[in-house]
């Protein structure tokens, strides 16, 4: 509706200017072209909005179903040991993200009910030995190491931290995957403006950075980000001499080497 | 590990033992993912993070005598951790880590410039001039704890950091912050079948590295023991490979002094 009331406007101007300034040409043509302009800019900003926010968001992620609708909050009420009956620590310090078959086999060898979902897994994985090919939303980039062991163990995390209020959900949601990077889009954010409301929205350093910059974990593995780096620079040469002890782990980052977090 | 004694990871090569059989440039390239071609024979734009040089004394046949050398990146300490490479690096992507004492290298960092190429006395840093082509099926085989590179950035040895992260996890479920001296050994150091290649904390006097090498702290890290050298000390890299031999023409070659230039009086 808005661009048809441009429009309507657009042309109401150049007949006004027609109106009220006959014998002056020259005016009369700026004037209706610059109403023009006007109108094509809107127009086109408007058609660039919708391909940026709507279609290219369409186009770059591809929309998967994992392979079983698994229900967490069903899982959690039944287990004893809550989200640690599955995702535990192995004693080589890894930890079991993705739980393998054996852990499902546990109690799935055979149905225990009547669900399809359940059928599916007896029959296709299970009875078959087959590993299920989850598709894993929190799956990071190759160039990242992340360690739970460092985090939950040593910082304390909590995994709704990072990964939300998973263990409620009753069905797996969509896999929407980068077609480029084959990156889940978890990793960026559902957001195309990149605001987040919760600390698990995304995945990105920037989340990394906002605990590992922040003054509480300074001298153990801290990232720069570069607006703190600018007024750290600027108390550095303002005041030397004052920088805190045990902050120069590394010779270029004056922190923690980036080899921790990446491989 | 806020504010106990900082580790300084480093290697030391008995010369002596080694036959020059090139089992630690195998284990290196299978550990690290690193990429090969068909024909390797190019030494220009082949890579290998550790390689075995082979020295002459350039004598005739009574005399004539042979050594391997096992080149892996030295992992500079320079002075307070300026090594030559990392005081180039215009893009942050390899940086010297005062916790363990490694040269660490951010393949997603770096733009290929090769600054630090340049600036490396010992020819341990390598180009990428081609993304990786694994035959047929073995991208399942590689090891998913290094990152493949891709064309346009270099790499270097590692000192298998990614070995250090794997022992500290386990380290961590199991309450500790320190690691024990087998806990964390490099491939080549496993792979070696004469036990050339020790590895361990330069600091930590428990370590065999420490007892072999005996590294003078206040003095840039020089060896305390007549038959360790590193190579080109005198440019004053601190590097944290140290050699053993006993033959005194090896020592010598390590520096690679001129024939009328006094080694004593090197600095």
């Amino acid at each position: 509706m808005s661009k048809k009331d441009e429009k309507e406007k657009a042309i109401a101007l150049t007949g006004d200017s027609e109106a009220s300034s006959p014998p002056d040409g020259a005016k009369k043509e700026e004037n209706g072209s610059g109403g023009s302009i006007l109108l094509f800019f809107i127009v086109g900003f408007i058609a660039s909005l919708i391909v940026g926010w709507i279609v290219f968001p369409k186009l770059l992620y591809s929309q998967k179903k994992q392979p079983i609708d698994f229900n967490h909050a069903l899982h959690v009420e039944t287990v004893d040991e809550g989200c640690q009956s599955c995702h535990f620590f192995r004693d080589d310090g890894s930890f079991s993200g993705v739980p393998k078959l054996t852990q499902c086999t546990g109690c799935h060898e055979e149905a225990q009910g009547e669900d399809p979902e359940e059928t599916k897994l007896v029959e296709e994985y299970v009875a078959k030995g087959r590993e299920v090919p989850w598709l894993v939303y929190s799956r990071q980039p190759n160039c990242v190491f992340f360690s739970h062991a460092a985090h939950v163990k040593m910082a304390k995390m909590e995994c709704v931290t990072c990964h939300g209020p998973i263990g409620e959900s009753s069905h797996a949601r969509i896999y929407e995957e980068n077609r480029i990077t084959g990156i889940s889009r978890d990793i960026w954010g559902k957001n195309i403006a990149g605001l987040k409301r919760n600390s698990w929205d995304r995945m990105k350093m920037d989340e990394c950075a906002e605990c590992h910059a922040s003054e509480a974990i300074k001298t153990e593995v801290s990232i720069e980000t570069p607006m703190l780096g600018f007024f750290n620079n600027i108390i550095r040469l303002a005041f030397p001499g004052t920088e805190k002890p045990g902050r120069k782990n590394s010779v270029q980052t004056q922190h923690e080497a980036c080899f921790v977090c990446h491989k | 590990m806020k504010n106990d004694q900082a580790k300084k990871y480093g290697m030391v090569i008995d010369l002596d033992k080694c036959t020059g059989c090139g089992a630690c440039m195998v284990a290196c390239m299978a550990e690290n993912n690193i990429p090969f071609k068909e024909d390797e024979s190019n030494k220009l734009d082949s890579i290998t993070w550790m390689r075995v040089y082979q020295l002459t004394n350039g004598k005739p046949y009574p005399e004539t005598d042979i050594c391997y050398i096992p080149r892996p990146c030295m992992h500079c300490e320079g002075d307070h951790g300026h090594s030559p490479c990392v005081s180039v690096c215009p893009a942050t992507a390899t940086d010297y880590s005062q916790k363990t004492g490694i040269v660490s290298q951010i393949y997603t960092r770096c733009f290929g410039c090769r600054y630090c190429m340049a600036a490396c006395p010992y020819h341990a840093r390598y180009f990428n001039w081609w993304d990786p082509v694994w035959p047929n099926g073995m991208e399942k085989f590689l090891n998913p704890s290094v990152s493949p590179r891709m064309r346009g950035v270099v790499e270097k040895c590692s000192f298998c950091f990614h070995r250090h992260q794997l022992a500290m996890n386990k380290a961590f479920v199991e309450g500790r912050r320190e690691l024990e001296e087998n806990e964390y050994q490099t491939s080549c150091a496993q792979a070696c079948p004469s036990g050339a290649i020790a590895f361990g904390d330069l600091n930590n006097p428990k370590h065999t590295v420490n007892q072999l090498a005996q590294p003078d702290n206040a003095h840039g890290g020089q060896p305390k023991n007549p038959e360790v050298f590193r190579l080109l000390e005198k440019l004053g890299t601190n590097p944290k490979v140290y050699y053993v031999s006993s033959r005194e023409w090896v020592r010598r070659a390590g520096d690679n002094y001129l024939k009328n230039e006094n080694p004593g009086k090197a600095h």
